[in-house]
This record gives C-alpha cells, structure tokens and sequence, in this order.
C-alpha cells in the first residue's frame, strides 16, 4: 500500500526533473563525457540541483558552454577549472582538498574516531564495573543448590 | 564528571555553528574573481552595436560594473540608487545588459534614467559567465588597474553603497576619498 502511495510522488519527482534539461543535442562520440560533467556542477541559482538537472537559464548557459568546450576538444579537467574559475569551487559538488576544505573532508572521519573511542571507554568502564567474581564459596554452593532445587520442581 | 560535561560542550559546540549559520545567507557565494583582472570582453553597446566596448574600455580612478536586464524585477527596485550615484556622486557605472531585449533595454533607460556610461550588451549571456554572474542585479566594483575588488549580489542601495562600496573605494583612491 505504502509503495502504490509513493508511485506517483515518485513519477511527479522524475517527470519534473526531465522538463529542467533543455535540448541540447550533442554529437555522440562525446555525450558520456557531457553528461558526467553535468553531474559534477551546481547550478547555482538552485543549489540543491546539479547543471544536469536545472531548469534554470543560467544552467542552460552552462550546459551550451559546456557543449562547445567538448566540441572545442577541452579535458574534462579544463572545462571544470574554466567553471571554478569563474563561479568558485562551490560549482564542483567535489569540492578540492584544500586547507579550507579539509575539515569538510576529514571530519566525517573524525567523527568515526571519536565515536570509537568513545565505545572503546564506555565498553572497558563497563565491563569494569561488573565485578567478574564476587561470590565466596559458601555463597557458590548456595547459588547450586538453588538452581538445582528449581530444576527439580520444575520436572 | 567527564561525562556530564562533554556533552554539554557538544551541545554548545553544535549550537554556536547552527546560531552562526542563522545569520549566513546561503545564497551568497563568494566570487573567485575578487583581485582579478576584469575578464576580457568585446563587444557591442547597448545603444549601438557597430561600437564596440571591450574591457580596456573600463576606465577611472574607479568604476562600477552593473549586470541589469529589464526582465529582472529587482533590477528596478535598484534603479533610482544607481541613477543618484551616476547623477549626484559622479560615480562611473557600466552596465552589464544581461540576455535581453535591445529594444526594451533602451526602453527601459529612456523611462527610467540612463545611469551607465556606456552598456555592454550581452545577449547571449556568455560575458556574464566570464565574470562569474548568477543572478542579476549584481554590482562589481573595479579599480583603476582594471582589478575587481568587490562584488555585490543583490540590490544597490545606500546603506550598502555606504557600508561595502564606500571604504573599499576610500581604500583603493585615499586622494579622493569623500
């Protein structure tokens, strides 16, 4: 039931979507290529959306510009420098390793370190603070006869 | 006690980013073109396409660079501000005419005051890429070497003439400071 309540959110997701991009047709032997970079780049009149996506006429400039670089025979890499260049590496949705970005990159792993640690001491105190063996011999025969009483009653 | 205070100190950690984050326009995107060079440009004016205006063409002790079109509303509710520059602080401005209509665009002057010294008119968008435009009003501020020192993203108004432009032009030309 959930599923067939979803569909149609889902058809209305996807068909929005397709309407953003624009014809642009490009020549074959580079529409792989086209299209990974349009994946790489924000629009950044709706930042949530790559190039690809948008239906924004900046993204449509974008894409046109992107098109006529293939054609122009630029690398990849150039044509996403030529983007950050000019609208700065928030168009990359990879943004470089650089001393501003490290904390972006790195944090998630030092996240994972510290919850770690964290488990790692929580699981020692514990562990510590359950006393492995505390009963006197007197206390063990007890706890025996005990268990061994209730065996017995419950056959 | 370790374990009463870390939390807190996360709880307060988190807080003091998402306080500062209330305050962060996520829409500004700080432009890399900031001490650069003006990007190279050639091109026909808004009010005569056989005159061409290219980026040695921005000239002065300083000088403003407009991107406006007449499709954008918040290009108008600036208008009067650029026009009280030009006209009553002698403040140089080049507009940047953004995918628009000539006609309109020139329309558009003749109602509204004509505050640019000179248009670029970029119809198909491709110099607004060049400098990094994403939304139009946008106002670059250039200095007498041809290199952007300033770029605003949004409406031109006196309080932000006064608070962004002002010093960094005081900056820039201490002669002529006013």
């Amino acid at each position: 039931m959930k599923l067939f309540c979803r569909l149609p959110i889902l058809v209305l997701i996807f068909s929005v979507s397709s309407i953003g991009a624009e014809m642009i047709t490009v020549a074959p032997e580079y529409e792989e290529r086209y299209e990974d970079i349009l994946e790489e780049l924000r629009c950044l009149v709706c930042q949530n959306q790559t190039v690809a996506e948008s239906s924004s006429d900046l993204a449509n400039d974008l894409r046109v510009e992107v098109k006529e670089m293939l054609e122009r025979g630029s690398s990849d890499q150039e044509i996403l420098d030529f983007m950050s260049d000019r609208y700065g590496d928030f168009v990359l949705y990879r943004p470089p390793v650089k001393s501003h970005t490290l904390l972006l990159w790195i944090g998630p792993f030092l996240f994972l370190v510290g919850g770690v640690i964290i488990a790692i001491a929580m699981i020692r105190k514990r562990s510590k603070s359950i006393p492995a063996d505390t009963l006197n011999e007197q206390d063990k025969q007890r706890l025996q006869n005990l268990l061994h009483t209730d065996d017995q009653e419950d056959r | 006690m370790i374990r009463y205070i870390l939390p807190a100190v996360i709880f307060l950690l988190l807080t003091g980013f998402l306080f500062v984050g209330l305050y962060k326009d996520p829409s500004l995107v700080p432009s890399p073109l900031i001490g650069k060079p003006v990007p190279t440009f050639a091109t026909g004016t808004l009010k005569d396409p056989e005159k061409i205006i290219t980026n040695k063409d921005i000239q002065g002790e300083y000088a403003l660079v407009n991107v406006w079109a007449t499709w954008c509303a918040a290009c108008k509710q600036e208008h009067a501000a650029l026009v009280y520059l030009a006209e009553e602080l002698n403040v140089p401005i080049y507009g940047l005419n953004y995918k628009d209509h000539r006609e309109s665009a020139m329309q558009w002057l003749v109602q509204y005051g004509d505050p640019y010294v000179a248009n670029i008119f970029d119809e198909n968008g491709r110099i607004a890429i060049d400098f990094g435009v994403y939304g139009a009003p946008e106002t670059f501020l250039i200095d007498k070497n041809g290199i952007i020192r300033h770029k605003l993203v949004g409406i031109m108004t006196a309080d932000v003439w006064r608070d962004q432009f002002v010093p960094k032009i005081e900056q820039m030309t201490p002669s002529a400071a006013k």
